[in-house]
């Protein structure tokens, strides 16, 4: 510790603390463009100087570190006219056109100019102009108020891991830019629109439409994916006009991802459903709310009546709040109804036999970027969930180990210390192949239900070495299990296994959810009896459908099979808040708010459950889902629904649903690999899966501005293996015909992708033109 | 008074640059002897600091001192540099040292990486520097083949590699932290310190960067003592110095004398005054420190002590020398138009204090300028010096202030009279 003082404050701060974060701590203010608190000191913008005693010359504050019985002054006349100096050189060259700067009521220049800078200026020369810079469709640019402060750059290279960002030139000349001039192809980058002092780079989707100070803050939580980020929602005359992050230190730290930022832009889409509609023939007539209510409860009713309550199959999004999710259930339950389910892009459920099963994270999120170790099976989590993607950014940079057992080779912003890039069928048989040298290092066997399993796997160097690390430290190692695991044929295989890693070294897992998968598992969205799972409901059909929240081509990896069901059954509603597909096949459409507008609870995949005010007053006839399902509850004379307010649902959810920790399924039934394996025909390809950063949900696929980023495809695109696909004769746009056993047929366009093992291709979910393929493990592949 | 050549190679020797032309005047004898003997480093740090000898690029930091701040014993690799980057107007010393006496550069890399425990250098060589590159290579590969450089040297466990890297042209990758961010093929832009490079160098290893003349003292040095390269000199500016003398003397050129010479010997030794003028201001150290009128230079020795009482700097030994024709705005102007080309422009006051007085000197010769330009000038010099990264911001303001403090007259008659010389 050493003893300071800053302004005649006394202090004691740890050895080697920089003096700005000291006074921060202390309440004292230092004026600062470049130094940010997540970023590595550059100590250019010289506006942070401050008067040491003794030093020969002003020191600026972020780098200067502090030293026992150091005196620091932030206003003497020595300081003042350091910080003075610099703003006005900051100032020369910077255009005085606030007025017109989207920046302008929340620019620290601007700020600190009115604090620091003079009313007429000394400068008389001709002022710097700077040519803009096309980023991509997410951030605008006017890099002539560049003030080059590099923070842009820094988080670029060392929190999201892009190396574009950098500057070019010399002195004045120096210009930050992209690499060749190509755009931000970041799944954060829209950080750095917060991040940067002035107006350069500034949010493309929502400039000139707002002022800061008009805008209302609320506080809300991103349903996108299973972190939970926290949020302001920024509305005027109700209306979203942008969403910043909120800081949460245990959760999202200052950032966001891109998905947060920008998927408000669905909610003031033309795609709004705003009124209720009842099918009429073959085209929609938009009725009250009285008529839709009277119209599902007849249609219900006829269906239970004929069926039975068997009969009625649900089917809810896990974007879904916890309250939504819990009132949905209960609605079904009070009609003696087990059908419901979130899970629509799981296949495998037989790790459901036991009850209450529930898994997460058996850390806090915090940990992720200072484990030692870490496995990642089936998982693109950069993609996935990009702030746990940059928490792993963390951790490598940190000297962590990340191995990964994937099926597409990603491109991670990390460095993978060992990878096994292997076809789908044998995710499972890779883990089994660590979990045999896991059982070597510790003595214990290996279970013999594993070992057909282990067997697939054979002998690779790649397992001992993750063996090993695994092992060596295991209290801080980690096996994460992605998004492609819960599509997986044989994800209780997968959990079996890593269940057994678990028990016997001792390593943390963590299974990632989609989005409110933990809050909805919780809150009894998940069958009781696994008989009734997703995929059951959707290959068996139902007389009657109510699906929540969702385009039920997109939202789930079935989506094929449940339109074949949405037209079989005779009576569907869809509550939704936009027009989709679902619609096509539902003869009741009742208009539920998204998020921004709808108050409820989300849990992490941490457990933690976060609150999220609506931002805004319900889109026309639209109502918040609680609400309807409450009202939709009195309707059909079920008793237990006379809510009051949301704070009415959450306590009785509170008192059913106990806290339950984190469970992880015993007694898996273990089942045998697929014949296809090892011998393929060469005519079959294996399929690999993923569900891309911009088509996982309604939001998001209604986004235009993510829609138009790099990582979004409009149309999908399948990949092939390098080598394979010279075989072909592939052109930009090459069409071909992908078959599955069964029969069913799309045409794709096919690339060459470096991502892609040989004898796979692979053909991305999400999209309505891959539907057809459903869950097909394997393929045959035709030139058109 | 006649040259004392320490560094620069004895003008009767044919092909000076050649290992065996260097071998016969006592060349890497000391780096044998270190080799088989393996001297302790402390001995050599020794006899270093005995020696007097301070850095000859600009600063005049005692070598032995800085090669003594290395964690040498540190486990891991440690590296040693040599700033052959050469930019500052007026300076061309380092190029002849390179061209006409590369072994000898190359024995003292060698020692001093010894000395620090580091098994690799690199000389950072400007990159206009062709010719003299081209002869480092060669030297390098007589270097090679004799076995002086390499491994396992001499059958012993001592190692030393060396290559050369060229610059692309900016002054800037003379400042020792920007030439490892270039060295490392990096934007050359200088590092904040701390850390400073004998903890966080090149690659993020501990590594020493030393000029070309400092290092090329080294050997003659080791093989004659410390004590003897001290008394050619003078008290704290032990041994010898180049001294690039330009401008408008006779016989413009690099003048090998030892320290503590007056002025007026060095002067007369570059032929004088060119005929029939007098002196009127002389920079003695390269373009960016301080100018000093002809009386006051004409007063001092050539050492670091005389010219800093005097409010000036030695420098990097580059003496420019201005008759009475010579305008000193035009002067500035070309001085202020260099610092604002080369700026990095990472930090603020340099990148925008730098074009800012160039335009304001600018404009005042073509004209234009207004008495209140003046103090703006000074006041603006005075908000660069000591609050940027590097010195480079530094060596912005000094030639303003010190033209300003001298010859300010010059100026105003120049805005006066409304015309441009
Ligand atoms: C802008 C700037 C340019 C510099 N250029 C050179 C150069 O060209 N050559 C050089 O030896 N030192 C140059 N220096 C000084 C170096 O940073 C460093 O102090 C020197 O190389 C140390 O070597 P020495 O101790 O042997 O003098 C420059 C410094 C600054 C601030
Ligand atoms: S664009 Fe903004 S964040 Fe980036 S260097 Fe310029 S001022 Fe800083
Ligand atoms: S905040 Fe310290 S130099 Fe920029």
């Amino acid at each position: 510790m050493a003893t300071i003082e800053i302004d005649g404050k006394s202090l004691e701060v740890e050895n080697g603390t920089m003096i700005i974060k000291a006074a921060d701590e202390a309440g004292i203010y230092i004026p600062r463009f470049c130094y940010h608190e997540k970023l590595s000191i550059a100590a250019n913008c010289r506006m942070c100087m401050v008067d040491i005693e003794k030093a020969p010359k002003p020191m600026p504050a972020c780098a200067t570190p502090v030293a026992d019985g150091m005196k620091i002054s932030t206003l003497s006349e020595r300081a003042v006219e350091a910080q003075k100096g610099t703003m006005e050189f900051l100032l020369i060259n910077h255009p005085l056109d606030c007025p017109i700067c989207d920046q302008g009521g929340e620019c620290p220049l601007q700020d600190q100019a009115l604090g620091y800078g003079k009313d007429v200026s000394r400068f008389t020369e001709k002022k710097r102009v700077v040519e803009d810079k096309d980023i991509g469709p997410l951030i605008a640019t006017a890099m002539t108020r560049c003030i080059h402060c590099t923070r842009c750059v820094r988080f670029g290279q060392e929190v999201a891991g892009i190396m574009e960002m950098g500057g070019t030139g010399r002195g004045e000349h120096m210009e930050i830019t992209t690499f060749l001039g190509g755009s931000i192809d970041s799944e954060v980058s829209g950080n750095m629109i917060d991040l940067c002092p002035v107006g350069a780079l500034t949010s493309k989707p929502y400039r000139y439409s707002a002022r800061s100070w008009e805008l209302q803050n609320h506080d809300a939580v991103s349903p996108h994916d299973c972190v939970g980020a926290n949020l302001h929602i920024q509305t005027l005359r109700n209306e979203v006009k942008r969403i910043v992050p909120r800081d949460n230190s245990a959760v999202n730290e200052c950032w966001i991802s891109d998905r947060d930022r920008f998927g408000y832009e669905a909610v003031n889409s033309p795609e709004r459903l705003t009124q209720p509609m009842l099918k009429s023939g073959d085209h929609w007539e938009v009725t009250d709310w009285k008529t839709a209510f009277s119209k599902v409860v007849q249609g219900l009713q006829t269906e239970i009546n004929s069926a039975g309550p068997e009969g009625v199959a649900a089917l809810i999004s896990p974007l879904a709040t916890n309250e939504e999710g819990y009132l949905f259930q209960k609605l079904l339950r009070s009609m003696d109804c087990d059908n419901i389910d979130h899970r629509l892009r799981q296949v495998d459920f037989l790790a459901d036999s036991q009850q209450n099963l529930y898994s997460g994270a058996e850390l806090p999120l915090e940990k992720l970027s200072t484990i030692s170790s870490v496995l990642l099976v089936g998982s693109n989590i950069r993609k996935e969930q990009p702030l746990l993607g940059l928490k792993l950014r963390a951790a490598s940079l940190g000297g962590s180990k990340i191995y990964a057992i994937n099926s597409l080779d990603y491109h991670f912003n990390f460095k993978l210390d060992g990878a096994l890039i292997v076809e789908p069928s044998t995710v499972p048989a890779a883990l089994a192949g660590v979990a045999l040298d896991v059982s070597r290092i510790v003595g214990t066997d290996l279970p013999e239900q594993f070992s057909a399993w282990a067997q697939l796997g054979g002998n690779r160097d790649v397992y001992s070495d993750i063996a090993e690390v695994l092992v060596a430290d295991s209290a801080e190692s980690l096996i994460i299990l992605g998004d492609s695991c819960r599509q997986h044929p044989h994800y209780s295989v997968i959990l079996a296994i890593s269940n057994w890693i678990r028990e016997v070294c001792g390593v943390k897992r963590i299974d990632l959810h989609e989005a409110n998968g933990v809050g909805l598992t919780q809150n009894g969205c998940v069958p009781k009896n696994s008989e009734n799972n997703a995929l059951n409901l959707v290959s068996n059909p139902r007389s009657a459908y109510l699906l929540y929240g969702l385009d039920c081509v997109e939202d789930s990896i079935y989506g094929n099979v449940l339109e074949d069901s949405l037209k079989k059954a005779n009576f569907v509603v869809s509550f939704s808040a936009f027009k989709s597909e679902s619609m096509n096949h539902a003869d009741v459409v009742l208009p539920i708010t998204p998020y921004t507008e709808c108050s409820g609870h989300f849990t992490n995949v941490e457990g933690m459950t976060q609150r999220s005010n609506a931002a805004a007053l319900p889109r026309g006839e639209a109502r918040p889902g609680w609400k309807v399902l409450r009202v939709l509850a009195n309707q059909l004379s079920l008793s237990g629904f006379d809510f009051v307010d949301l704070n009415d649902v959450n306590s009785e959810m509170e008192n059913t649903i106990s806290e339950k920790p984190f469970e992880y399924p015993h007694d898996i039934e273990i089942t045998l690999p697929d014949k296809h394996n090892g011998q393929d025909s060469n005519k079959l390809f294996h399929r690999i899966m993923d569900v891309p950063i911009y088509r996982v949900d309604p939001l998001v696929r209604r986004a235009t501005a993510l829609q138009k980023t790099a990582d979004n495809s409009i149309r999908p695109i399948a990949g092939l293996n390098v080598e394979q696909a010279r075989e072909f004769t592939l052109r930009d746009g090459t069409l071909m015909n992908v078959v599955t056993p069964e029969g069913n047929g799309i045409s794709i366009q096919v690339q060459a992708d470096n991502r892609v093992p040989v004898n796979c291709i692979y053909i991305p979910a999400g999209y309505i033109e891959t539907a057809p393929l459903g869950v097909a493990t394997h393929l045959t592949l035709e030139e058109v | 008074m006649t040259e004392v050549r320490v560094c620069l190679p004895e003008s009767n020797l044919e092909e000076p640059w050649t290992l065996a032309a260097y071998e016969s005047t006592g060349g890497y004898q000391a780096w044998r002897k270190i080799i088989t003997e393996q001297t302790p480093p402390e001995d050599i740090i020794e006899n270093l600091k005995s020696s007097g000898l301070r850095g000859r690029g600009g600063a005049g930091f005692p070598t032995g001192l800085k090669l003594s701040f290395m964690p040498r014993n540190a486990p891991g690799q440690k590296y040693i540099v040599c700033n052959s980057d050469e930019s500052e107007p007026g300076t061309f010393k380092d190029r002849d040292i390179i061209r006409l006496n590369p072994h000898q550069l190359i024995e003292g890399m060698a020692i001093a990486g010894y000395t620090i425990g580091a098994t690799v250098g690199y000389n950072y060589i400007r990159g206009e520097y062709y010719e003299p590159w081209a002869r480092f290579e060669a030297a390098l590969t007589e270097a090679y083949e004799a076995g002086l450089l390499g491994h396992s040297l001499l059958n012993s466990d001592t190692s030393f590699d060396l290559y050369s890297q060229r610059g692309a042209g900016a002054y800037i990758c003379g400042e020792e932290t920007a030439l490892l961010e270039s060295l490392e093929g990096k934007k050359g832009q200088p590092r904040f310190k701390p850390p400073f490079p004998a903890q966080v160098g090149a690659f993020g290893r501990p590594t020493t960067i030393n000029n070309t003349e400092s290092l090329s003292s080294i050997p003659p040095i080791m093989r004659k003592g410390g004590k003897w390269f001290a008394d050619l000199g003078v008290e704290k500016s032990g041994g010898t110095k180049v001294f690039s003398v330009s401008g408008h003397v006779n016989k413009p050129g690099n003048y090998e004398v030892p320290l503590g010479l007056p002025f007026k010997e060095l002067l007369e030794l570059a032929g004088g005054i060119r005929n029939g003028h007098q002196l009127k201001a002389v920079i003695p150290g390269g373009s960016s420190v301080p100018v000093m009128p002809a009386a006051n230079i004409m007063a001092c020795t050539m050492d670091y002590d005389s010219l800093q009482q005097a409010g000036s700097a030695l420098g990097a030994g580059s003496v420019i020398i201005m008759d009475e024709t010579t305008c000193m705005v035009k002067m500035l102007e070309r001085i202020s138009y260099f610092y604002y080309a080369e700026s990095c422009g990472q930090c603020t006051p340099c990148r925008e204090g730098t074009g800012w007085l160039y335009r304001v000197i600018h404009r005042i010769r073509n004209g234009q300028g207004k008495l209140t330009d003046l103090d703006l000038l000074v006041d603006m010099a005075n908000r660069i010096e000591g609050r940027t990264i590097c010195a480079l911001g530094d060596a912005a303001a000094w030639p303003v202030q010190s033209f300003m403090k001298h010859y300010r007259h010059e100026f105003e008659a120049m805005i006066q009279s409304d015309k441009a010389a």
